[in-house]
């Protein structure tokens, strides 16, 4: 036990003794909060439409300014020719071109009337499709309200929506759970694989392979340090949502650190299991960027799996940040119970033994 | 001059070489990346689980719900009652329950007469994930008896991307995020490995001008980042299907000229950092989060507070992505993005130039 006592005490001299670690470990996850939600939304605002207004009438100018009027659309500009919209759009100043033709007004109201058209920009395909919707909406309520019409089967009339657990659809409040996760994955990945390779590249692993200290106490002893560091995070991460972005956990706090302890856990025995295999720093740094970018891209974290391809599906069941992602979302965001994400949890249990036990098992005292 | 610029390049070269397994690894991961998220990610949302609350299950209430059932976005999870909304919700089970009114056929007729009537369906959506909140609320209401006669009125075109593939928005995204990262992690131990094992002494002592040292250290990875590049473009091409139609060889002289950005900002990291653990976190860990949100790889640039989005431009992979986007995919000449392609040339200036000046003060 004294002997584990020493080895942590080394682990957080060397921490401490670094001219850089310690700044990175308390500056990075807190300016990483705190600007990270401001930029993270993926809403569909400010699509930018031209119109080539060919019919120059009351109700074609009418929809400019039910356009300009419209808090998701902005007005570009009005031209009499689509060429010159077109080219704009090639320039990415201009996302969708509506071209209102000529003598809609007159026979908007006969069903062989020449149809508006739109032209979206489908390089980034939801933006161009969410901005062709609200456009369709913002001219079909200018074109209903100019008929004067009472039109029965406005839906308005017809649904009513309840948004349940984030009622003013706060894109932040989504993001900062997966934002705490994307910190833990690039502090406790990168930080203790470079720690032992570290010591195999300056040479005093070959020290610490002739004292008699245990494998499973020198891996303990490489674990606790970004377990405790981990938990610090957690820690600041939550106070700064909530001083800054208002967000407070629905769910227990205590389960959320429970959730964090156990990911924590298996991410850092991940990194230690990787640096095992490795040789140089530059290799382990190398292979862990390969796996904290599909930890990042694929688990969830900042687009859905339920919109990736059956097989892609399939890959994300190994992929420990997956099941923590709907922890702490559904914790922090809905309340749930323990009871309810059992299955997550136990899911985090296998693999928290699973890598400590590869951790402890790869590690070799022979060179 | 040469003479003791091309023995260098060698030793140079040989140090990589040799070190076989870092080669393989660094010739896979862009390669593999690559593919899986060009494949895997999408922002689209489908797949939306959605139950349905109805007291009395008449004609029409199933012909609504046969409606949404059948909707290639949404998932028919099943009647349930009143009492399960909030569990179902909760749970992750379901993400939306429409909730029927009880005299659902009434209602309809009356609204169908014109008369007033009160709401004949809820929608409770989990909003605690907001794009799919706001997306399902899309979708439902386009599926609704009554808006079919608004959709007539147009006709839309979907320019660049008929068949609305996420690939042809991901790919550039891709592209300028591992070329930045995987050659800045590749240039930025190469000087601070050397002061750390203590070479670098031999080296400065030796008659070699400091430019060639520095340049010999890079056109080794330069020529490893030309086999990844020509890999990945392939990949796109043939595999993805990413139409390249403004040219192949415009989009490969950018994505040289990014290359030999992203070596420099490597060397760069290189010359300001003591340790080779120091260099390596910049170039991976601090690098990675600024490049994934402020370039417009997933997240939008106009949707920024002012402040960042005037911050996002001294991203280089902004302008990479936003250039390789114009060319790849609507099909802009290389004489199109020549803003973007300044601005990248600027920049690798200025990098070599910091660099260089960092290299010679060790010197004094």
């Amino acid at each position: 036990m004294r002997a584990f006592i020493v080895l942590l005490q080394k682990e957080f001299t060397q921490i401490r003794r670094n001219s850089f670690l310690p700044k990175l470990i308390v500056a990075f996850p807190v300016i990483v909060m705190l600007i990270a939600p401001l930029l993270m939304t993926m809403d569909v605002r400010n699509v930018n439409v031209a119109v080539v207004d060919l019919d120059r009438s009351t109700t074609s100018h009418r929809i400019v300014s039910h356009i300009k009027a419209s808090e998701y659309l902005s007005f570009v500009g009005a031209t009499a020719e689509f060429d010159l919209a077109l080219r704009d759009l090639e320039k990415g100043k201009v996302d969708v071109i509506v071209q209102i033709p000529n003598y809609f007004e007159r026979d908007m109201a006969v069903a062989t009337a020449e149809k508006i058209s739109i032209t979206a920009n489908a390089v980034n395909a939801i933006k161009a499709l969410i901005g062709t919707q609200y456009l369709v909406q913002t001219i079909a309520r200018t074109v209903v309200e100019l008929r004067g019409e009472k039109t029965p089967n406005q839906l308005s009339e017809l649904v009513t929506v309840q948004n349940r657990f984030n009622p003013t659809l706060n894109y932040r409040h989504y993001m900062i759970p997966a934002l705490m996760i994307m910190i833990f994955i690039l502090m406790c990945g990168f930080l203790p694989a470079l720690s032992i390779v570290g010591e195999k590249e300056t040479g005093t692993m070959e020290q610490i392979n002739v004292t008699p200290v245990s494998r499973l106490m020198f891996i303990l002893s490489k674990l606790l340090p970004y377990w405790i560091i981990g938990i610090f995070v957690l820690t600041m991460a939550m106070i700064v949502a909530h001083l800054v972005y208002g967000l407070i956990p629905v769910g227990s706090v205590g389960l959320i650190y429970f959730g964090a302890v156990l990911f924590i856990l298996i991410i850092s025995g991940f990194s230690l299991t990787v640096a095992n295999f490795s040789d140089t720093m530059q290799q382990t740094m190398f292979v862990m960027f390969f796996f904290i970018m599909i930890f990042m891209l694929m688990s969830g974290l900042l687009t859905p799996i339920d919109s990736m391809p059956a097989w892609a599906q399939k890959i994300t069941f190994i992929l420990p940040p997956r099941y923590f992602v709907d922890i702490l979302r559904s914790v922090y965001l809905k309340g749930t119970s323990l009871v309810e994400q059992w299955y997550n949890f136990a899911a985090l249990g296998v693999f928290t033994v699973i890598f400590n036990i590869l951790a402890a098992v790869t590690y070799r005292k022979q060179a | 001059m040469k003479n003791n610029f091309l023995p260098f390049v060698k030793k140079e070269s040989l140090h990589i070489l040799r070190d076989k397994r870092t080669m393989l690894i660094v010739m896979l991961i862009p390669v593999i990346l690559m593919v899986m998220f060009g494949f895997a990610i999408s922002t689209e949302v489908n797949n939306i689980n959605i139950a349905v609350v109805a007291p009395e299950r008449t004609g029409a209430v199933k012909d609504v719900v046969g409606r949404i059932a059948h909707n290639d976005y949404f998932t028919f999870y099943g009647y349930i009652d009143q009492d399960q909304i909030d569990k179902k919700l909760r749970s992750g089970k379901v993400s939306v329950v429409a909730v029927f009114a009880s005299n659902f056929d009434r209602r309809m007729e009356q609204i169908s007469a014109g008369l007033p009537s009160k709401p004949v369906i809820q929608f409770i959506v989990d909003a605690s994930n907001v794009n799919t909140a706001s997306a399902s609320i899309a979708y439902l209401q386009s599926i609704l008896p009554g808006t079919a006669s608004q959709q007539a009125m147009f006709e839309t075109r979907m320019l660049f991307n008929p068949q609305m593939k996420s690939a042809y928005n991901f790919v550039p995204g891709i592209m300028g995020l591992i070329f930045i990262l995987v050659c800045a992690i590749m240039t930025s131990v190469s000087i601070v490995r050397e002061k750390e094992v203590g070479t670098m002494e031999v080296l400065l002592v030796s008659p070699v001008r400091p430019v060639k040292i520095v340049f010999a250290k890079m056109i080794p990875y330069f020529v490893i980042s030309c086999v990844i590049l020509v890999m990945i473009l392939l990949l796109a091409h043939y595999l993805l299907d990413v139409p390249m139609s403004g040219g192949i060889w415009g989009i490969f002289s950018l994505s040289l000229l990014y290359i030999v950005l992203s070596l420099s900002l490597g060397l760069l990291i290189s010359t300001v950092t003591k340790t080779q653990v120091a260099a390596l976190l910049i170039s991976a860990m601090v690098m990675l989060v600024p490049v994934l949100l402020l370039s417009g790889i997933i997240f939008p640039i106009e949707n920024f507070p002012k402040f960042f989005e005037l911050l996002s431009n001294i991203i280089p992979a902004r302008w990479y992505i936003a250039a390789i986007r114009k060319m790849m995919i609507q099909g802009a000449a290389l004489a199109a993005v020549w803003k973007e392609g300044t601005v990248l040339l600027g920049m690798t200036a200025v990098f070599i130039g910091v660099s260089l000046k960092k290299f010679n003060d060790k010197l004094e």
